[in-house]
């Protein structure tokens, strides 16, 4: 590994460390309407690499012509997105209290918003990665190398839509198009292999075209090593990336009561010790 | 644009689809921003030249039109302009919740056109005719919705609906030998309907196709000596009030002609805003009654739902003596 690496993974990890306290804040605030706590964290490591390291961002114009794209497709993991753009600066600190309270611009799923740099509304599950599809498409015919990131999640993978996208990308040849499946191995109401087995998720996605990797998804330095390698050639994109829902505190680790719920102030306190 | 009047009666004969292909690779040739999204139907779009012509502004998506929205979705929010197509049902049901987060919610520039919407393909049954589309198009904020009373008001309505870069659905109806309403050139505005036959006693509401027939309609009423004002309501979203208060004033009775189910539709549309009108007439609602029928010609379906002229004028006169007697 050499000093810039070490440098970078610093600046990640401390990246990461603020993201996590931004995601506290906001589920705190949320109260009783309760936030998608455990989605957010297991892609937590993911979005640090991306927004703390991999991505194009122009942090004084969230519309920077020259930016990467981001599209995060399973929307509820909101709270993760929010927190990035807080630490980039596109939104206020401030504004995290105002998360699910009315009239936010920071809903339990994002909102298009170009100002704070969300650039399309998710919530409603595979629907991102075609509209990825649509970015790559543009970027192509602008002739510009930047790249298009979708973070997807396996009950996701459970629309058929996502499967007409996996589809058409290879079909396009859009090397530039990177998808990041959060293998959380859990959905709303439970374990995914019980209520849709995905099995072999690698080989189906691989077996459409797409250049395919499956690491450990909490291990930052294999993401950032993927990530400093990825190429924009003919072929998309696709990381598996095996995760824990509710990573990286004791009491919501791999505990699927904690897809939704109520952060209390106990457990708020709790958590700040465990960052 | 100028339209010389040899074109109008090409596009008559070739009917509105055809049309629509050949507009698309006009505005298209000019429009280097333009890109013309299908799902597998370039002939029945009349899109063979345009694909042949302009490889690069068009895109093939397979028979998948959820992603074919989300992929224009994707287009359009890095500025390009978007037409999607296919047959209307599958434009606009297949991928009805990405119409509503992509294209309403994201408040996306996608023009949509729907292919052969009403009953011009009853052979094929009620899979491929499109009775619904208005009704459900019609509750997602913020999305225009046009229904073109010939092919000459489809290649206005397209070239209107590209240069406004607002959210549109333009559904098409008719066959080939689609009766013209309009042989010359004439002023077209989203939003503003045209009458087309000029009287007062009945109002005719109507839209796509049936605008033509609800012409000879007004030709039978006169002959009763009554006169019959026949309006071409070609924008349903967003509609023309001020044709519909003038019409509360003016007439003794309001009557909705439409290629659609009843509920939901144009009819309703007037419906709605009827209603806040006080000592407004009574209104009629002609068109498909709710019910999936079975199949057949586009002649035999119209007649069979009492949407052909002689038919409608004896539901019309029916209710205009109940309502003066």
């Amino acid at each position: 590994m050499s000093e810039t690496d070490k440098i970078h993974l610093n600046k990640i990890l401390k990246f990461k460390k603020n993201l996590k306290k931004n995601i506290l804040d906001m589920a705190l605030h949320a109260g009783a309407n309760s936030s998608h706590f455990g989605g957010a964290l297991s892609i937590l490591d993911i979005i640090s690499v991306l927004y703390g390291f991999k991505m194009k961002i122009d942090k004084q114009n969230p519309m920077s012509e020259n930016r990467d794209r981001f599209i995060l497709s399973k929307g509820h993991a909101c709270l993760a997105y929010y927190a990035a753009l807080c630490e980039i600066g596109y939104i206020k600190k401030e504004d995290l209290k105002t998360f699910e309270k009315n009239d936010s611009n920071l809903l339990g799923h994002p909102v298009r918003n170009t100002n704070i740099g969300i650039e399309f509304s998710n919530g409603s599950l595979g629907m991102g990665l075609s509209i990825g599809i649509g970015v790559a498409l543009s970027l192509k015919k602008k002739q510009k190398k930047n790249n298009i990131f979708v973070i997807m999640g396996d009950g996701e993978c459970n629309e058929g839509s996502v499967w007409e996208a996996l589809m058409a990308a290879p079909n396009f040849n859009l090397g530039n198009l990177n998808i990041i499946i959060d293998r959380n191995n859990f959905q709303q109401t439970g374990d995914n292999n019980l209520i849709m087995n995905l099995r072999n998720l690698k080989n189906k996605i691989e077996s459409f075209g797409w250049n395919t990797t499956e690491i450990d998804g909490h291990n930052i330095n294999k993401i950032y090593d993927y990530f400093k390698n990825i190429k924009n050639e003919d072929k998309p994109n696709a990381l598996i990336a095996n995760t824990i829902k509710g990573k990286g505190f004791s009491f919501s680790e791999n505990n699927n009561a904690w897809h939704h719920s109520i952060l209390s102030q106990e457990l708020y306190d709790k958590a700040l010790i465990e960052i | 644009m100028k339209i010389e009047e040899k074109d109008i009666k090409m596009w008559s004969i070739i009917g509105s689809r055809a049309t629509f292909g050949i507009a698309a690779l006009e505005i298209a040739k000019k429009n280097k921003n333009l890109i013309t999204l299908t799902c597998d139907v370039s002939t029945s779009a009349g899109l063979d030249r345009y694909r042949k012509m302009l490889p690069d502004q068009y895109l093939d998506l397979g028979i998948a039109e959820q992603n074919m929205i989300g992929v224009a979705a994707g287009l359009a929010s890095e500025n390009f302009d978007v037409i999607t197509t296919s047959f209307a049902p599958f434009q606009t049901m297949r991928c009805c919740e990405q119409i509503k987060v992509n294209i309403g919610y994201m408040k996306q520039n996608i023009c949509m056109v729907g292919l052969a919407s009403g009953l011009v393909l009853g052979p094929l049954g009620f899979t491929h005719c499109c009775i619904e589309d208005i009704g459900i198009l019609r509750t997602i904020p913020g999305l225009n919705i046009i229904s073109p009373a010939d092919s000459l008001e489809t290649v206005k309505a397209l070239n209107e609906t590209i240069e406004s870069k607002k959210p549109t659905y333009i559904r098409l109806t008719g066959s080939s030998n689609n009766p013209m309403v309009y042989k010359k050139d004439y002023e077209f505005k989203i939003g503003k309907s045209i009458t087309v036959n000029d009287g007062k006693n009945i109002t005719i509401f109507s839209s796509g196709a049936m605008v033509y027939e609800c012409i000879q309609v007004a030709k039978l009423i006169e002959q009763k000596n009554l006169s019959c004002k026949v309006v071409n309501m070609h924008t349903i979203k967003p509609l023309d009030t001020e044709s519909i208060k003038l019409a509360c004033q003016e007439s003794d009775l309001i009557v909705s002609v439409e290629e659609h189910n009843i509920i939901g539709g144009l009819g309703s549309a007037i419906a709605e805003i009827k209603a806040s009108i006080a000592n407004s007439p009574k209104m009629l609602i002609l068109g498909i009654k709710d019910i999936y029928s079975k199949g057949g010609s586009y002649n035999f379906l119209k007649n069979k739902h009492r949407l052909t002229p002689t038919l409608i004028v004896e539901d019309v006169l029916k209710n205009y003596k109940i309502n003066n007697e």
